[in-house]
């Protein structure tokens, strides 16, 4: 385990505290999933296993993606590709708030310097048909931390009910490094033989991700494939239960769930490329929610989402 | 007597919520008590972030003993009867008496109902308080069912009396009530006990927890003055701030900071919208420039540095905040300055509501609309309609975007940094007012118009398409829009037929439905068959409802000035009761005559004029309309009448004529002493028809004066 008692000195430092604090106190450490997401919420570690009744810890990184924010790399807390941290405990423990203060103490945050604060701060997501309760946490003014009690997913209540903790962690790790600009921010340790800042990194995708998000990307492409996702998830849990193939029982959830995560995404893109208009943005909400609570209802016919034969 | 401490110990209250339910607990729980019988000397409620906390002093130590007899059959009544007794009471046969009664023997039950001691009925109250409590929004947590604002962690509950302090025994969902609490999270964490509401009240404050938030309050407020005052300057006053910020700490430490020179140039405004809407900072202004130049942030705690990370870290935090506002102020100016056309073209593709266009189709709407107010209020018509166009262009920039409630406000800035007069940059800002009661009214001619002409369309659209305020659902703020035409109206003393405005109105806003429906394919709003009013013009049923609505909305106002509905109802029934300002002149001064013994007596006399006439009318199925003549009259105080009649008439048509109501009212209470003389000394329903046929024709003629100047059947008295 890192040393807690020193400040962390880079944004890989934060990243592998985070892990250890996390995996110490029973989270089962997962790995990005492998698709774009907007935000962590949408891994299916986080989604799906917030429903239905079997007990679940897990904690993982997410390289997210918001094409509107991205800024050719110039601004200094704006980026379209970012990371989160998150956690999520189900049922939520009583001590879920200590929990989450351990992890600022394990990341250097020195609780008796600095004003952390629980401000209200109600979560939904329109797109997955999901809302909870909770804050965001402020050190210092700054929000650091999204800390949500999950009440509904895809539609469908939750209970037991989860907890779901999110850090943005460029710009926690930003404030812990005591960094101004995002780019400056040492990636790996400073003084390494090759040392790398977070620039070194990532400058250059995002100029070219900026370009393409904003005025390349071929809408009409795009437009195709978010239908066809749609069409697909709809085909896929139409399917019955039982596989013909082995005999068994197979909902399969997280295939169409997959296609949710596209159209989610797809979406995301034509809203960069600016070919959706105000009205037309509600419907396609609306259609990327319903997919997802599509997907809600067939994960609550799997095991992991509490179905019993 | 006992005292009752109550405390609810909770994760994180959202701020705006913690005084409602700080009354909710103390209402739920002594009402409960009360109804219980268990009465008290006092009680009070606090909040803090992570607490609700109830004190009740000199309660009854229990309920005391109810006796209470029910009467039931007679001993010789049906088996069934009695039966049917006993199970409403819930007793057997041996727990009823026999008693003599006038009407026999008959059977009384007695129920005994010993008191109670208060720790059970506390534990069954609060149980069923925090079962049922009314959060705004209440969620579940972990593996239970329980509903509260945030997980609920403890409950503290305990009855001292001169004896000691008792925890009343209570468990619910796991939860089981004690006698300790909490201090501050990060100052002082671990439990202690308590053993009445003073030691609880002292040990929270060495536990770093100030309980009363009014004391949190005044606490940040007198530090927060001190330290700008202290360096020459001034806090800006904001009470929803500082009601919020109390709630959002449980021992405040008040801090000051500097803004970065970058940012000084900001308008004032968006300074202060970035900081309190963002990080809930006061904003401290320099006195002598106006400039606010630095900010007030409240912490949780106090530290070692003196606060100084603290504050070293909200600094930073407002500076990359700013440095965004600064981001948006200089790309909008840049806009501003060279084509604001851009904006106004975004909002061609911005939805107003689906059945009523775009945001572009509305701001023509508005702008025909203040072209043609322009000159009914003083102001040039082209100027009217440019400024109209250019009020909410700012809907389209990127600050108005990041602060909503800048909206306008930032239209002036922008407007005049297009080169703009001032006079056309100002109605960005005032054409939205007035948004209450009490709020100024705009008065250059320019802003009155557009202000006019923004609200008309707002209403006339709703109207159109039938989305109507209901009960309290007005989510549209169409009765806000209605008071605002009132006020503008009558503070301008503006001579507007509504009616006509409304109407040609109506017809511009269907044509912009009809097109956003065919996009929608919604049901498409139409023409009306109109309806005819009492002056014989026709219009559209909804136009008709729409005055009826400000009409509303223009009582409410006046009320509110003293004037009853029903004298304004006796004057809305009056032709010309679309011009506003008429209809209140002429409501005004029908109140100051009924306020005068002339004028109350007056009325009464009208009314029995009114009533004889009406019930003859109708026994007769005639209406007596015809000129009375004043050669059939037999009494002196008759022919009296008949003068007065005269001479009334002769004074109320040039007054009215000339709008001068009080003198038209002053002419119809002289009225008073001759009706009085007339129905003391006349009867008249005589046997004589001819006489009697006069005598209701010279009553007719008293209904008509008088109804000439206000609808007087409507007044009630």
């Amino acid at each position: 385990m890192t040393d807690q008692t020193t400040a962390p000195r880079s944004f890989q430092e934060i990243i592998l505290r985070l892990q250890s604090y996390w995996a110490s106190k029973g989270c089962a450490i997962m790995q990005p999933y492998d698709m774009e997401v907007g935000a962590g919420t949408f891994h299916p570690a986080t989604t799906l296993r917030a429903l239905g009744n079997r007990h679940w810890a897990a904690a993982y990184v997410q390289p997210s993606r918001r094409p509107t924010d991205g800024r050719y790399g110039e601004n200094p807390n704006r980026l379209q590709h970012y990371y989160q941290y998150q956690v999520l405990i189900k049922p939520s423990p009583p001590d879920l708030q200590a929990l989450y203060l351990g992890s600022l103490a394990a990341i250097g945050i020195d609780m008796d310097l600095h004003d952390i604060r629980f401000v209200e701060d109600d979560w939904e997501s329109p797109t997955l048909g999901a809302w909870g309760l909770g804050w965001e946490v402020w050190c210092d003014g700054m929000e650091v931390s999204q800390f949500t009690y999950f009440q509904q997913v895809g539609g469908h209540d939750c209970a037991p009910v989860s907890g779901e903790l999110t850090y943005g962690l460029e710009r926690l790790a930003m404030y812990v490094l005591g960094v101004e600009h995002v780019m400056d921010m040492p990636f790996n340790d400073p003084d390494a033989p090759i040392a790398l800042s977070y620039g070194d990194v990532f400058r250059q995708t995002e100029e070219e991700y900026a370009r393409w998000n904003f005025d390349t990307a071929d809408t009409g492409m795009l437009l195709r494939h978010f239908e066809e996702a749609e069409k697909e998830c709809a085909a896929i849990l139409s399917q019955p239960a039982q596989d013909p193939k082995t005999g068994k029982r197979i909902v399969m959830a997280h295939p169409a769930y997959d296609q949710c995560i596209k159209a989610s995404h797809i979406f995301n893109l034509l809203d960069a490329r600016g070919v959706i208009s105000v009205t037309e943005r509600q419907a396609y909400i609306g259609r990327v929610r319903a997919l997802a609570k599509q997907c809600a209802d067939a994960f609550v016919q799997t095991a992991a989402g509490g179905y019993a034969a | 007597m006992p005292d009752l401490l109550i405390e609810l110990f909770s994760e994180e209250i959202p701020a705006r919520m913690q005084a409602r339910a700080a009354e909710d607990l103390k209402q739920r729980v002594t009402d409960g008590l009360v109804e219980a019988g268990l009465t008290y000397a006092g009680a009070a409620a606090f909040s803090t972030p992570r607490r609700l906390t109830l004190a009740i002093e000199g309660m009854l130590a229990g309920s005391p003993a109810r006796r209470e007899e029910r009467k039931g059959p007679r001993v010789d009544a049906p088996e069934k009867a009695i039966q049917g007794f006993l199970r409403g009471a819930g007793l057997t046969a041996e727990d009823l008496e026999q008693r003599d009664t006038p009407k026999g023997a008959v059977y009384f039950a007695v129920i005994e109902k010993p008191g109670r001691p208060a720790a059970g009925i506390v534990a069954e109250v609060l149980e069923t308080t925090i079962r049922n409590f009314p959060w705004p929004k209440s969620m579940r947590w972990g593996s239970g069912s329980l509903r509260w604002v945030r997980p609920l962690h403890s409950i503290l509950c305990i009855l001292t009396d001169e004896n000691g302090s008792a925890t009343v025994p209570l468990t619910l969902e796991g939860l089981t009530a004690g006698d300790s609490t909490e201090g501050h999270r990060f100052m002082a964490p671990g439990r202690f006990p308590v053993t009445s509401f003073e030691d609880y009240e002292a040990k929270l404050k060495r536990a770093h927890v100030m309980l009363n938030p009014a004391e949190r309050a005044d606490h940040i407020w007198a530090d927060a003055t001190n330290l700008a005052f202290a360096a020459g300057l001034e806090v800006v006053e904001d009470k929803g701030l500082l009601a919020e910020v109390a709630g959002l700490v449980e021992w405040p430490v008040t801090l000051m900071g500097r803004i970065d020179d970058a940012f000084l140039d900001l308008p004032p405004e968006v300074l202060q919208a970035s900081m309190r809407e963002h990080q809930k900072f006061f904003s401290v202004r320099n006195p002598a420039s106006g400039r606010i130049e630095r900010f007030i942030t409240v912490a949780n705690r106090e530290t070692a540095d003196q606060g100084a990370t603290i504050l070293a870290g909200n600094q930073r935090v407002l500076s990359a905040r700013l440095a965004d506002a600064k981001f948006f102020w200089d790309n909008d100016l840049r806009i501003a300055r060279s084509d604001m056309g851009i904006w106004l073209q975004a909002l061609e593709n911005v939805t107003f509501h689906n059945k009523l266009g775009s945001q572009g189709e509305r701001i023509r709407r508005i702008s025909a609309l203040a072209r043609e107010l322009a000159p009914m209020v003083g102001a040039d018509a082209d100027q009217a309609g440019l400024a109209a166009e250019l009020a909410k262009a700012d809907l389209s920039s990127e600050m108005v975007y990041e602060f909503p409630e800048l909206q306008g406000l930032m239209g002036r800035y922008y407007i005049e940094a297009a080169g703009h007069p001032s006079e056309i940059a100002a109605v960005s800002q005032d054409h939205y007012s007035p948004l209450g009661p009490s709020d100024d009214v705009p008065t250059a001619p320019l802003s009155v118009a557009v202000a006019l002409a923004d609200k008309l369309d707002t209403l006339t659209g709703f109207w159109a398409i039938d989305e109507k305020p209901t009960g309290s659902k007005d989510p549209f703020a169409l009765r806000r829009a209605a008071l605002g035409v009132v006020r503008l109206v009558l503070t301008q003393d503006l001579e507007l037929g509504l009616l006509d405005l409304i109407e040609a109105h109506l017809k511009s806003v269907l044509e912009a439905h009809a097109s956003a429906t065919r996009a929608s394919d919604g049901t498409v709003a139409v023409a009306q068959a109109p309806v005819e009013l009492p002056d014989g013009r026709q219009v559209d049923p909804r136009t008709q409802d729409l005055l009826a609505f400000i009409h509303d909305r223009l009582k409410v106002y006046l009320r509110d000035q003293g004037i009853r509905h029903d004298i304004i109802d006796a004057c809305i029934a009056m032709e010309g009761n679309d011009d506003l300002n008429l209809l209140v002149k002429r409501a005004r001064a029908l109140n100051d005559v009924l306020a005068t013994e002339d004028g109350e007596n007056l009325l009464q006399g009208f009314k029995r004029a009114n009533n004889i006439l009406s019930q003859a009318e109708e026994k007769d199925g005639v209406e007596y309309s015809y000129g009375a003549d004043i050669k059939f009259a037999e009494d002196d105080s008759e022919r009296a009448l008949f003068a007065a009649l005269d001479a009334a008439k002769a004074s109320i048509d040039p007054a009215l004529a000339a709008q001068d109501f009080p003198a038209a009212m002053a002419a119809m209470a002289d009225l008073r002493a001759p009706i009085d003389a007339f129905f003391e000394n006349v009867q008249v329903n005589t046997d004589n028809q001819t006489v009697r046929r006069n005598r209701l024709n010279l009553l007719s003629q008293i209904r008509s004066t008088c109804s000439s100047v206000a609808d007087l059947t409507r007044v009630e008295g």
